[in-house]
């Protein structure tokens, strides 16, 4: 294969390889898929224009927090859903209440957890959102115990189709607004 | 407020036949048929959930829950979970306490400084609670409508081969090139040992010998052998030996056992020179 260094060819490399992988690509890992050392503000610009480029189309080039992928647009899940119609199973509300307090409470512990849902946290919930690769154990608490201290991971943003925390839906206000003048709320 | 406190306790018998004759006295928005209680019941997430429940049917105002309401109703319920045989977790029982002690501390008269506006309402703690949890429980309904990978979209793949088979080794022109290669220059090796022997001919190693003994006229039986010859080589010269000896056209004379054999023409060579 000759040497690539037009920017027409580049992206034409970035997008076979996109597509072709089975997990997100990172800035790095696309680089070394050249011979010559491309720069990154370069490769930014072609992966833009590949995104571009690609508007309109069934499928879109997104960046998540693991790196680059290719991904179906959403609007076109029905027609792929009466592929397979078999639906993934739902998360109950107890795993997604968890799940929110690691989010956006992290590092929690599951004492954490348990204050803010008021019921004991099932370590089956546990388990299921840590087998979904979607939280894991960062740290262990020094208190008495040493309760694991558990965070998001970047497969979770990815998942949901998101680059960083920050990127998570703000939390609803408290009803902060009809707080009676003389009841004290302190807001953690 | 004590108006207030009375009222409660007229009520409270009545409460306790609520799963009995009396549902009509409950307000109208507590009202649930007792069958579907068990199925309610069972759609709340622990007792914070069902208070908010309570408090959102109510149209309560959660940082002003009226506490003698509030715990009335919360132990409507924990007696219909018990009527129904659910299983009671401790967590209600624990709210249920903590409901009745802010409200009997609500009961009691206030100390001189709440006037300064810095008392501490018993309420505090459990609406702060309430609001987190609430804030958490619409949180989690608001991830779950986040796009999320395998359920409203997916990664794109193009199918390689490579997932599904063993990968195996690449082949190219240049490799068959290469192996060809090294099969010819290993035929190469093999065939100098064959060419090697063909060389070896007798008949040439007999003019070799003829050649030097024209020269010299006679020669040690030694001196006939090639110095560097290999053993092939010097099996050839003394089989050419035997040969010109055969044919007569060489002598070889050993005056004794073990002397120096010699070699020289025959006698008819030599005169023909």
């Amino acid at each position: 294969m000759q040497t690539i260094d037009n920017p027409e060819d580049v992206k034409k490399v970035l997008e076979t390889v996109l597509l072709s992988a089975t997990a997100p690509l990172t800035l790095g890992e696309l680089k070394r898929v050249f011979e010559t050392e491309l720069h990154n503000d370069f490769l930014r610009r072609a992966l833009d224009e590949l995104r571009q480029e690609w508007q309109g189309r069934g499928a879109e080039l997104t960046q998540v927090a693991e790196g680059w992928r290719f991904q179906t647009r959403p609007e076109f899940q029905p027609y792929i859903d009466r592929l397979n119609p078999e639906r993934p199973p739902k998360y109950s509300r107890a795993v997604m209440e968890t799940l929110a307090i690691v989010a956006y409470r992290q590092p929690v512990t599951r004492g954490d957890i348990e204050e803010i849902r008021g019921v004991t946290v099932n370590s089956q919930i546990i388990k299921t959102l840590e087998d979904r690769g979607w939280i894991e154990v960062v740290a262990h608490k020094e208190v008495p115990g040493r309760p694991a201290l558990f965070a998001t991971t970047e497969q979770f943003l990815s998942d949901l189709n998101l680059r960083a925390l920050s990127e998570l839906p703000a939390l609803p206000e408290l009803a902060k607004e009809t707080l009676f003048a003389d009841l004290p709320v302190e807001n953690k | 407020m004590n108006i207030a406190v009375q009222r409660e306790l007229d009520t409270a018998p009545a409460l306790a036949r609520v799963l009995g004759q009396d549902w009509t006295e409950l307000p109208q928005d507590l009202y649930i048929p007792p069958d579907a209680l068990e199925v309610i019941l069972d759609a709340f997430e622990g007792p914070l959930d069902l208070l908010l429940w309570l408090i959102r049917r109510n149209n309560l105002n959660v940082l002003d829950i009226p506490m003698a309401d509030l715990t009335r109703q919360y132990i409507v319920y924990i007696e219909a979970m018990q009527v129904h045989r659910l299983e009671l977790a401790a967590e209600y029982l624990v709210m249920a306490a903590m409901l009745i002690e802010i409200k009997s501390r609500m009961l009691l008269p206030r100390p001189q400084k709440a006037e300064e506006g810095d008392e501490h309402d018993p309420r505090a703690e459990l609406v702060r609670r309430l609001l987190e949890y609430e804030q958490m429980k619409r949180a989690a309904q608001n991830l779950d409508g986040i796009s999320l990978l395998g359920r409203d979209f997916q990664i794109v793949n193009v199918y390689l081969d490579r997932l599904a088979a063993k990968r195996l080794p690449q082949v190219g022109i240049d490799d068959l090139i290469a192996a060809w290669t090294d099969i010819l220059s290993r035929a190469r090796m093999n065939s100098h040992h064959k060419v090697g022997r063909q060389d070896l001919s007798v008949r040439e190693h007999m003019s070799r010998i003829l050649k030097i003994l024209q020269g010299k006229g006679c020669a040690l039986f030694t001196e006939l052998f090639p110095a560097a010859a290999g053993r092939p080589e010097l099996v050839v010269t003394f089989l050419a030996l035997l040969e010109l000896t055969r044919e007569r056209l060489i002598d070889l004379t050993q005056t004794e056992p073990f002397a120096p054999i010699h070699a020289s023409l025959a006698a008819s060579h030599a005169d023909h020179r």
